[in-house]
C-alpha cells in the first residue's frame, strides 16, 4: 500500500518535472517575502475563490513604503480581484472567499480584532470609472471621508482639501469653483477628484484600479504626474493594462496570468530581462 | 386626462344641487345634517381628516418602508428576497379584511399597549393625547393606514435603492463608510427622487383609502369629526361616503352632497399629486440617475 503511493508520488514528480523542462504551463515560482525588507504591506499565499471558482491562486507580494507597484497582466488574470482584497472591499461581494494571510504594517488584516472600516480609513481606492458623489459639490467630494471621521472644523477641512486637490493636480483647474457640483467636472478632473478624496482621509496606501483607462492621453498624463508624486508620502499599487505606464510610473512590477502572480521584480528588470517566458511573451506583446 | 375630465363632469353635475343651495359654504362648512328640514352639508371637517389621516400615515409608513427596503437591500439575497416577497404579500391583502384585523385584533392591543400609556403619561400637559383612547380613532386608523401603504412604498424604494450604481456604495465603502453612513453618502443622495416617487404612491393610497378607515375611525358627523387629539373618532371624505352613500335619499340634498364630496375628494387627491411631482422634479440629481 505504502509502496504504491510512494510510486504514484514519484510519478507524479516526474510528470511534474517533466513539464517544467518542456516549458509548457509551469508553475510560479516558489514566492517568497524577503523579511528584512521592511514592507508596508504584504500578501501571503492569498487566493481568492468566487463562488467555487478560484479567481487568484497563492499570490504572495511585498509592498514597500514610498514606492509605486504595479500590477499588469491580460484581462480576468485576477489583478483587479487581488487589488481589491488588500482593502477587504470583497466583504461586501455575495459568494467571494479570502483566503491567506494580508498585513498592513505586520497586522493580519483579516484577523478578527481589524475593524475593515477603520482600516479602510487607512488604505484609500481610486477607482477604475470616476465615482464622485453626483449630489455633491467638488469640496464637499474632497472632505466627505473627513466628515465621516467627524472633523467639523471649517478652517482644517479647507486646509486639507486645498492639500489634497494639489497632491491630485486638480487644485489650479478647480480652486475657483469648489461650490460647483462634481458631475460638472471632466471625466479626467473626476478621476483627480476621487485621488484627491481618498487622499483627503490621509491614507497609507492607495489601491488604484485602473485609473486612466476611462482617460485621454493628456489626463492620464496628469494622473500619472500625480502618481509618481505621492510616491513622496505613501505606497501606491496600481492595476494597469497599459504596459507602457508601468514602465513609467512603477518601481516595482508583477505579471499575473489566470490567477498566478508570474513573476513580482524590479520592474525595470521584470520588463527588459524578464525570467518568465509568458512574462517575456506579454512584455513583448505576444498575447494579452 | 380625458377620463378625468369626464369623472370631474360626473361628479360636477351630480353635486350641483348641494353646490348650488350651498356655494362655498360647502366646502368650508362644517355641519353636517341629513335629517329632513335642518339638512346643512360642510365638508371641511372630514377633508380635515383625511388629510390628518394621510399625513400620519405617511409620518409612520414612509420611515418604516425605506427601513424595511434598507434592511433587504443590504442583506444576502437568501434573507432579502423573501422578506421583500413577504412584504409585498401584504399589498394582496384586501383592505375589508385589515379593517377586520383592525377592528378585532389590533385596535385592542393597541389602545392597551400604546395609547393608553401614552395618553397616561402624558395626556394631562399635551393636547395630541389628551381625549381618552378607545382604539376608533385618528392614531389607530392610520397606523392601520401606514401598514397598508408599507408593500408599496418599500418594493419601490427597494428597486430605486437596488439601482444605485456599485461604484458609488464603493466609494462610501473606501472612505471607511460604515453601513448605515454608505446609505447616507452613496445611496439616499443618488435614489432621494425615487424615494420621494415611492412615498407619492403611498400617499395616493392613504388619502384615498376608504375600507378599513371607514372601520377604524370612529365617524364622527359635522364639527366633531375635526379631531381635537390623536384619540379623537373622526372622519374622512371617503368614510362619509361609504357610511351614508346607501341611505341617502336621492330625491333630497343628502346625494348631490355626499357626490359633492367625492368631488372634493377627487381634487384634493389630484392636486397633492401634482404638488408632489412637482417636489419630485425639483429634487431630480443633476447627471445622477434614479
Amino acid at each position: 500500500m505504502s509502496a504504491a503511493g510512494a510510486a504514484l508520488e514519484a510519478a507524479g514528480a516526474a510528470a511534474g518535472a517533466e513539464a517544467q523542462a518542456s516549458g509548457e504551463v509551469q508553475e510560479p515560482p516558489a514566492p517568497a517575502l524577503d523579511a528584512g525588507a521592511g514592507y508596508k504591506m504584504t500578501a501571503e499565499g492569498v487566493s481568492v475563490l468566487y463562488s467555487g471558482k478560484e479567481a487568484v491562486r497563492n499570490v504572495t507580494m511585498g509592498f514597500k513604503e514610498r514606492s509605486v507597484t504595479a500590477l499588469i497582466g491580460p484581462s480576468g488574470c485576477g489583478k483587479t480581484t487581488f487589488l481589491r482584497c488588500l482593502n477587504r472591499m470583497h466583504d461586501m461581494t455575495p459568494g467571494a472567499v479570502v483566503t491567506g494571510r494580508i498585513t498592513l504594517d505586520g497586522v493580519d488584516l483579516y484577523s478578527r480584532d481589524v475593524d475593515p472600516i477603520y482600516h479602510r480609513r487607512k488604505v484609500g481606492m481610486v477607482f477604475q470609472k470616476p465615482n464622485p458623489f453626483p449630489t455633491m459639490s467638488v469640496y464637499d467630494n474632497v472632505v466627505a471621508g473627513l466628515r465621516l471621521n467627524g472633523v467639523r472644523d471649517r478652517r482644517a477641512l479647507d486646509e486639507i482639501a486645498e492639500d489634497s486637490l494639489r497632491m491630485a493636480f486638480l487644485w489650479d483647474e478647480v480652486s475657483d469653483s469648489l461650490s460647483k457640483p462634481a458631475v460638472e467636472l471632466s471625466g479626467g478632473q473626476q478621476q483627480r477628484l476621487c485621488i484627491a478624496r481618498a487622499l483627503a482621509i490621509q491614507p497609507e496606501v492607495l489601491l488604484m484600479d485602473e485609473p486612466a483607462s476611462a482617460l485621454d492621453p493628456i489626463a492620464t498624463q496628469k494622473i500619472e504626474e500625480a502618481i509618481v508624486d505621492l510616491k513622496r508620502e505613501l505606497a501606491v499599487i496600481i492595476v494597469t493594462h497599459n504596459m507602457q505606464q508601468a514602465v513609467r510610473i512603477s518601481d516595482y512590477t508583477g505579471f499575473m496570468y489566470m490567477g498566478d502572480l508570474i513573476e513580482f521584480r524590479d520592474t525595470r528588470k521584470l520588463f527588459t530581462d524578464p525570467r518568465h517566458r509568458l512574462t517575456e511573451q506579454y512584455v513583448k506583446g505576444t498575447f494579452g | 386626462m380625458a377620463v378625468i375630465a369626464l369623472m370631474v363632469y360626473e361628479l360636477a353635475m351630480g353635486s350641483a344641487p348641494a353646490l348650488a343651495e350651498y356655494g362655498l359654504d360647502f366646502v368650508v362648512g362644517t355641519d353636517w345634517n341629513a335629517v329632513e328640514g335642518r339638512e346643512s352639508f360642510g365638508v371641511l371637517p372630514y377633508l380635515v381628516g383625511t388629510l390628518i389621516t394621510a399625513a400620519l400615515a405617511m409620518a409612520i409608513g414612509v420611515p418604516l418602508s425605506i427601513g424595511i427596503a434598507m434592511f433587504i437591500t443590504d442583506s444576502p439575497a437568501r434573507i432579502g428576497r423573501p422578506l421583500g416577497f413577504v412584504v409585498e404579500l401584504l399589498a394582496a391583502v384586501p383592505s375589508v379584511i385589515y379593517g377586520l384585523w383592525g377592528l378585532y385584533v389590533f385596535r385592542g392591543l393597541f389602545v392597551e399597549w400604546v395609547e393608553r400609556p401614552l395618553h397616561d403619561a402624558l395626556g394631562a400637559d399635551i393636547w395630541l393625547f389628551s381625549a381618552a383612547p378607545f382604539g376608533l380613532d385618528v392614531l389607530t386608523a392610520s397606523t392601520v393606514l401606514a401598514i397598508m401603504i408599507v408593500p408599496t412604498v418599500s418594493s419601490v424604494s427597494r428597486e430605486v435603492m437596488a439601482a444605485v450604481p456599485q461604484q458609488q456604495r464603493e466609494a462610501a465603502f473606501m472612505l471607511g463608510a460604515t453601513r448605515w453612513e454608505m446609505f447616507r453618502l452613496a445611496i439616499f443622495p443618488h435614489s432621494r427622487t425615487g424615494l420621494a416617487g415611492a412615498a407619492i404612491l403611498g400617499l395616493g393610497r392613504a388619502v384615498g383609502e376608504t375600507m378599513a378607515v371607514t372601520m377604524l375611525i370612529g365617524n364622527a358627523k359635522g364639527a366633531s369629526a375635526i379631531p381635537s387629539s390623536l384619540f379623537s373618532p373622526s372622519q374622512t371624505m371617503s368614510s362619509i361616503i361609504a357610511n351614508e352613500f346607501v341611505e341617502a335619499s336621492p330625491a333630497s340634498l343628502h346625494l348631490p352632497a355626499l357626490i359633492g364630496v367625492g368631488l372634493v375628494l377627487l381634487a384634493t387627491a389630484v392636486s397633492i399629486n401634482i404638488v408632489a411631482h412637482l417636489l419630485v422634479r425639483r429634487m431630480r440629481v443633476p447627471g445622477g440617475g434614479a
